[in-house]
């Protein structure tokens, strides 16, 4: 909208050097017209954003809002996936069974011990990855790239591979593990070992992308402070405490929060580690996640009325989990 | 001048806005313009009609060229297949298209797995097969037929394979265990009885060969008794027994106690554990459907060929199978309805046997000398055709029920694979039971 047509000066009429208002009263059509353009031109002005945005919203529309609606009012109905337009009415019932759920519970819980056992190693490794790379290495390049390939592999390639890694009878790990001595393992049906190993392909997976971006944060770290702290006489590791780690906050705020969103999502990882038992998570649901059960309840069972009430408790346990996230924060910046 | 290229410009972006939205509804609207492309799209040009299936896994129609054969009958007819190869992909995708009558193929194939959900929720949206001309009822197995079959007597599917449940055993094994080689002496040693079963078992046990064991898996053995009892997890009316039906509890324990006893190993069937086991010879028993000869096969070694024999299972049953039947809602039903009763006559099923090892559903297959003549590899010489005819023709007419997966996976994986980590028979079927009872809850 650079020129504005309706208050443009027109040509000058008369040859005078300086462009004048015009002396003459527009004729009647002239006027018109003018009015017509600036009409369309003020609706162009007005309307014209809202169709250069329109393409997000539609989408979201589409496949955002109405999806979330849509699930919030199939939750209050018992719905099955053989007659998804025959709905009855069931009011609360779907959320209140939840409460004494075992399942669910036994899942919400499994999710946030994978979800420790796989974002703080991970960030710890993660960040001392980065520290390494952060120093004058010869093929740099060939290390970043390396540290993204897991990133890049698919989650099914990834946890096929790790369930032979993870095999009870000819399992790589147990082969391994038989040399110090350790009896082989049962991975897929103990609890805390399925859970680790569960965790172990989030881990491969997300280390280096993480590693990257504190690397970049670290890049950006000016190099005065680390030599200030030098002449200070500040070692390695007291400069890494004092320079590096202050610097990297923000990162590491962000790094928290995208990987707590990641673990609560947790859900190609658990479900092929044992894909013969389909979506139940072990033979004692050692290792479902919210979304595993989420997914058995909605598509192996059947059940979207279920299905989709677990969905939006989810959906409220994230968004308070979010406010503590948002909390802390707060309050790690405002010590700061 | 430059209005004008303003409002080309302001044109191509209402556009570009209009299309997207467009393109966004059409996205939600209708995925039918997919299939029409292979689908309808020839029914006007070459004066063609293009019949599709929709198929999962490898039914091997097209590998056994049956395709083909058709098409040479009948010049005016193309055959299309569209595939998807896990039938727990496939069949949520077919609900979906049935409950929105969208996007299904002429002809959709059904898992014996899912036929009585189909039957129960979905009859009305398929043609009856039963009216057709040239489908005769009397050609196939009783049993396969009313699993198709609504309590209206209309058929919505016609069967195509069945998977009558023999035993395979290694003859080296039990030879070494001092048992018997011979397939009639060993179908003798517990003929009529899953109980004789595990005593053979504990004959085995005490000579086995150090490392083995006498059974594949606790799921394999519960599901070989379970298919053999005429009523497991529902009734006759339709409701579900699977608690209180002593056949089931009995399967379970029996299964339990050969768990605790050590005779079937710590392996869930289909993992890549479990193919390792088949590749190290590590169980003298399987029961055996014939496809199961054709993953033995796979996963074994070559050295094994020929060691295996299959023998008469206790009790016969049925593992596995499947079912074609004509959406109401297709571009072609009458083409598609012709084409199946072709393709699932006696005659095409000996050739789809001979090529995939699909086995008939219709018992005039079996005197057919691609039936009798059959061989396999591992097998070596024995007449498998007449050993599995015999089991498919003794099979129990059996109950089966919608949630039969849920139940049996259940009973599987939440049930007694848990004995052989060391948890009781008692412990195993609460876990069972409860994980069941959750799942059934809508």
């Amino acid at each position: 909208m650079a020129t504005r047509h309706d208050t443009a000066a027109p040509p000058a009429k008369e040859g005078g050097a300086a462009p004048g208002r015009p002396a003459a009263v527009p004729t009647e059509a002239e006027q018109r017209r003018r009015a017509r353009l600036s009409r369309r031109w003020q609706r162009d002005k007005r309307w014209s954003p809202y169709a250069f945005v329109s393409p997000f919203f539609l989408l979201f529309l589409a496949f955002g809002l109405f999806p979330l609606v849509y699930t919030g009012w199939a939750s209050l109905h018992q719905v099955e996936l053989t007659a998804p337009t025959d709905m009855e009415w069931v009011g609360m019932r779907n959320y209140t069974r939840i409460f004494d759920d075992d399942f669910f519970w036994n899942a919400a819980k499994n999710t946030l011990t994978i979800g420790i056992i796989s974002t703080v190693p991970q960030l710890l490794m993660a960040m001392g990855l980065a520290h390494i790379l952060n120093y004058k290495l010869r093929a740099s390049t060939f290390y970043r790239v390396a540290m993204l390939a897991p990133y890049a592999t698919s989650i099914a390639a990834a946890s096929l591979v790790f369930v032979l890694l993870f095999g009870r009878d000819y399992g790589m790990i147990n082969w391994a593990l038989h040399f110090v001595g350790i009896d082989a393992i049962d991975w897929q049906n103990d609890k805390w070992p399925s859970q680790f190993a569960v965790s172990s392909i989030v881990i491969w997976r997300w280390t280096g992308y993480n590693a990257l971006i504190y690397l970049a944060a670290m890049q950006a770290i000016p190099q005065d402070l680390y030599e200030s702290a030098a002449l200070d006489g500040a070692s390695r590791w007291k400069q890494f405490l004092h320079v590096t780690l202050p610097s990297l906050r923000p990162t590491i705020l962000f790094t928290v929060v995208v990987s707590t969103i990641g673990a609560s999502q947790v859900f190609g990882e658990p479900l092929l580690f044992d894909a013969n038992k389909g979506a139940s998570g072990g033979a004692e649901h050692q290792f479902q996640t919210l979304g595993l059960y989420l997914y058995e309840q909605g598509w192996v069972n059947q059940h979207l009325g279920r299905a989709s009430a677990i969905a939006w408790t989810m959906f409220l346990i994230l968004i308070v989990v979010g406010i503590v996230n948002y909390v802390i924060s707060r309050r790690l910046r405002a010590s700061s | 001048m430059r209005a004008r290229t303003r409002t080309t410009r302001r044109v191509v972006v209402l556009a570009a806005v209009a299309s997207l939205g467009a393109g966004l509804l059409a996205g939600c609207a209708d995925d039918s313009g997919d299939d029409a492309s292979d689908g309808s799209s020839s029914g006007s040009g070459k004066g063609k009609t293009t019949i599709t299936l929709g198929l999962f896994g490898t039914m091997g129609f097209k590998e056994a060229g049956l395709y083909a054969e058709y098409e040479k009958l009948h010049p005016d007819i193309k055959i299309a297949e569209n595939v998807t190869e896990r039938n727990e992909n496939y069949y949520p995708a077919l609900l979906n298209h049935l409950t929105t009558n969208s996007g299904l193929m002429d002809v959709q194939a059904i898992e014996v797995g899912n036929i009585a959900e189909v039957v129960a929720t979905q009859a009305a949206k398929f043609e009856d097969m039963s009216k057709v001309s040239g489908v005769d009822k009397s050609k196939w197995l009783d049993w396969k037929w009313s699993q198709g079959t609504t309590k209206d007597g209309q058929t919505i599917a016609l069967g195509t394979d069945v998977g009558p449940m023999a035993l395979c055993y290694r003859k080296d094994l039990f030879q070494a265990a001092g048992l018997p080689t011979d397939r009639e002496a060993v179908g003798k040693l517990w003929a009529g009885d899953w109980n004789k079963f595990i005593a053979t078992g504990e004959q085995y046990k005490k000579k086995a060969k150090a490392g083995t064991f006498f059974m594949d898996s606790p799921g394999g053995l519960i599901n070989a008794i379970l298919s053999s009892e005429e009523e497991k997890f529902y009734d006759s009316s339709g409701e579900i027994i699977y608690k209180t039906n002593p056949a089931v509890k009995d399967a379970f324990d029996l299964t339990a106690k050969a768990a605790e006893e050590g005779l079937v190993q710590a392996q869930t069937q289909f993992q890549p554990a479990w193919d390792t086991t088949i590749a190290n010879s590590k169980f003298a028993t399987i029961a055996c459907p014939p496809w199961m000869l054709g993953t033995i096969k796979g996963k074994a070694k070559a050295e094994d060929a020929g060691k295996w024999d299959v023998a008469v299972a206790p009790k016969s049953g049925n593992w596995g199978g499947s079912f074609l039947g004509v959406p109401k809602s297709g571009k072609h039903v009458k083409e598609a309805e012709a084409f199946i009763t072709w393709l699932t006559a006696p005659e095409q099923q000996a050739k789809l046997f001979k090529v995939q090892g699909s086995f008939p559903s219709t018992p005039s297959a079996y005197t057919m000398p691609e039936v009798t003549g059959a061989k396999n590899d591992m097998t070596g010489d024995s007449p498998i055709g007449t050993v599995f005819s015999e089991a498919a023709k003794t099979a129990p007419v059996q109950v089966i029920g919608p949630k039969d997966q849920i139940i049996q996976q259940g009973l599987t994986d939440n049930g007694v694979i848990l004995v052989t980590k060391g948890k009781s028979a008692a412990e195993a079927w609460k876990t069972a039971t409860k994980t069941i009872d959750n799942n059934l809850d809508k």
